[in-house]
């Protein structure tokens, strides 16, 4: 029997976990993710090596873990005034099949509002989706925003 | 003296009323026109740091920044020579670089293909032919900011009357060099950086690398996410830390004195946050090049704070940029040490991306209470900006100079000293 993962399953995890964190619901967004999966956001445009680059963002588990910590714990003036979001994923392409694994690329736009000001904050996401004992999750997730070599302003939500 | 505008006539102010020394007025954060003025006095006149020497450590390298609002080339020319050039074309204007860093033989205009040489010289002129014979290409070339550098900090200014750097760095020369120390055996070296901007006029973060008074209301949550080691450690307010103002605005802010000099109690035991990188490091160092690395891999206890763009902030260098009055950019960048241990450099970075850029578990919270300085500012326009902090520590520090608390707002009674001074002048 084949192990292939079919597109169309792909983006619907991908999907749900947009709509987990549009939702803030960071428990469930934890469980997305296998245990060994990395959630980057590089600064360089053209980085290779994540682990000898500094990035925004080089969670594993353990750091997603505190990282949701902290932005449920009611002590981060960011988290608790953070911006409302309404994120879109689309224009996926295959990269790379293989069994029990698929490479998915997206475009991310996304609109935040906060304190009369919206802004856009778009970018080329990288999936790395791998099916397991406990179903299809996510084994890395690279966004590259399209302004991260510019200044990039706070986020008190997660991309 | 280089600025030769001065937009709004700074005598228009009565700045010994609006800067006192315990209190500044609401007006220094939201008044256009005292922008105008800071960005001929302040950034017009005095070093302003550009670049750290290993961001351009070859002939050729260069870095495009600002000096206050004005862009700028940092290039390093075929002698080794490092100079800051204005970023604008001689003929009509345009810049001539637009790249963040690279490696440069010459800088060609792109409007009309003037090419400048790495010291800013002008080398060529398209059909030259079309100027007449009073054209003389050598009153042409990139303007050259007067430049000096200590122990790898790269300055500049406009003003070729400005006293030495070395005389302007004065007291704060010593925390340099300790500071330096980072690099664990290795030169130090910057290793990226998350850049950001707030809505709020950028003496907000001149205040705050000197604000120990904020961090555990403002970063609880980054204080929560640590073992309990590292959280008693950062726990500072009721250490034995203090504010020293080092005069020319410069301050500093020792928050972990057992933590000033890096190389110094290299028997302590080794934090259990470092552990496992300790144990990394065995396999290639000897135990005492291990406790070296490890001790500088946290960074240093103090926040020197250099007036008016640049502090050296325990583990990162901090630069600031005003944008508008009320739009200031900050840069946190990341030192690595060159050609250390790889596992010593990942830490280093991990523990950077930990607490600094847009997503880290302290600056996001910084940012979002700078914001709310600059929107409360827009109330009560005819209060005051409390400095009074630790004020029975004037006078008490080495030399009889102003030393508070750790948690004291000496060292932005430092800074409001100088910017009045320069304001006045
Ligand atoms: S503006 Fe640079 S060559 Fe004309
Ligand atoms: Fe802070």
């Amino acid at each position: 029997m084949s192990t292939s993962i079919q597109l169309s399953e792909a983006t619907a995890l991908i999907w749900q976990e947009a709509e987990l964190l549009d939702r803030q619901d960071y428990d469930e967004w934890l469980k997305v993710w296998s245990d060994d999966g990395l959630y980057i956001i590089p600064i360089e445009k053209d980085c290779d090596d994540f682990a000898n680059s500094l990035n925004y963002i080089y969670d594993d588990q353990s750091m997603r873990d505190m990282r949701v910590r902290r932005l449920k714990s009611s002590f981060s003036m960011s988290a608790l005034t953070a911006a409302s979001t309404v994120r879109t994923v689309s224009r996926f392409t295959v990269s790379n099949q293989s069994d029990n694994a698929i490479e998915v690329r997206a475009a991310q736009i996304l609109i935040e509002h906060k304190r009369d000001n919206s802004r856009t904050v778009a970018a080329n996401v990288d999936y790395r989706l791998v099916r397991g004992p406990n179903g299809l999750q996510i084994a890395q997730k690279v966004v590259w925003l399209a302004n991260s070599e510019d200044s990039v302003n706070g986020i008190g939500y997660l991309l | 003296m280089a600025t030769a505008f001065t937009r709004q006539n700074s005598t228009e102010f009565d700045f010994d009323h609006l800067v006192q020394h315990d209190r500044v007025h609401t007006s220094l954060y939201n008044d256009a026109a005292i922008f105008d003025v800071e960005m001929d006095k302040i950034f017009g006149e005095t070093w302003v740091w550009v670049a750290h020497e290993s961001e351009l450590p070859g002939k050729g390298d260069f870095i495009t920044t600002h000096v206050g609002m004005q862009p700028v080339i940092v290039s390093r020319d075929r002698k080794g020579v490092v100079r800051v050039l204005l970023n604008r074309c001689r003929h009509r204007a345009a810049t001539v670089c637009e790249a963040k860093k690279g490696n440069a033989a010459s800088f060609v205009c792109p409007y009309h293909g003037w090419g400048y040489a790495q010291d800013g010289s002008l080398r060529g002129v398209p059909m030259a032919d079309g100027y007449d014979a009073s054209f003389n290409k050598s009153e042409y070339g990139l303007i050259n900011l007067r430049t000096e550098s200590y122990n790898g900090l790269i300055f500049a200014t406009h003003n070729d009357d400005a006293p030495s750097l070395d005389d302007f760095l004065g007291k704060a020369k010593p925390w340099i060099d300790l500071f330096m120390k980072q690099g664990g055996g290795y030169p130090v070296s910057t290793g990226g950086e998350h850049k950001f901007r707030f809505p709020g006029n950028w003496k907000i973060q001149l205040e705050n690398t000197t604000d120990a008074y904020h961090f555990p209301v403002v970063h609880k949550s980054f204080l929560n996410s640590l073992d309990s080691q590292a959280e008693e450690l950062f726990s500072f307010l009721d250490g034995d830390g203090y504010v020293e103002d080092l005069g020319n605005g410069h301050s500093v802010m020792v928050m972990i004195p057992e933590l000033v000099d890096l190389d110094a109690n290299l028997d302590d035991p080794i934090p259990d946050r470092f552990e496992e990188l300790a144990e990394e490091l065995r396999k290639e160092h000897s135990e005492e090049e291990v406790r070296r690395i490890v001790r500088a891999v946290g960074g240093t206890g103090f926040n020197l704070n250099l007036f008016p763009n640049i502090a050296c902030s325990m583990a990162f260098f901090r630069a600031l940029r005003p944008i508008s009055v009320e739009e200031t950019e900050i840069r946190h960048i990341a030192i690595t040490m060159e050609g250390g241990p790889e596992a010593a450099n990942q830490m280093r970075l991990r523990l950077h991306e930990h607490f600094q850029g847009p997503m880290g578990f302290g600056s996001t919270d910084d940012a979002e209470a700078w914001e709310r300085v600059q929107r409360g500012s827009q109330a009560g326009p005819d209060l005051w900006i409390m400095l009074n902090r630790g004020l029975d520590g004037d006078g008490n520090g080495p030399g009889g100079s102003n030393r508070g608390d750790v948690s004291a707002e000496t060292g932005m009674r430092a800074a409001y000293g100088e910017w009045k001074r320069m304001m006045q002048a």
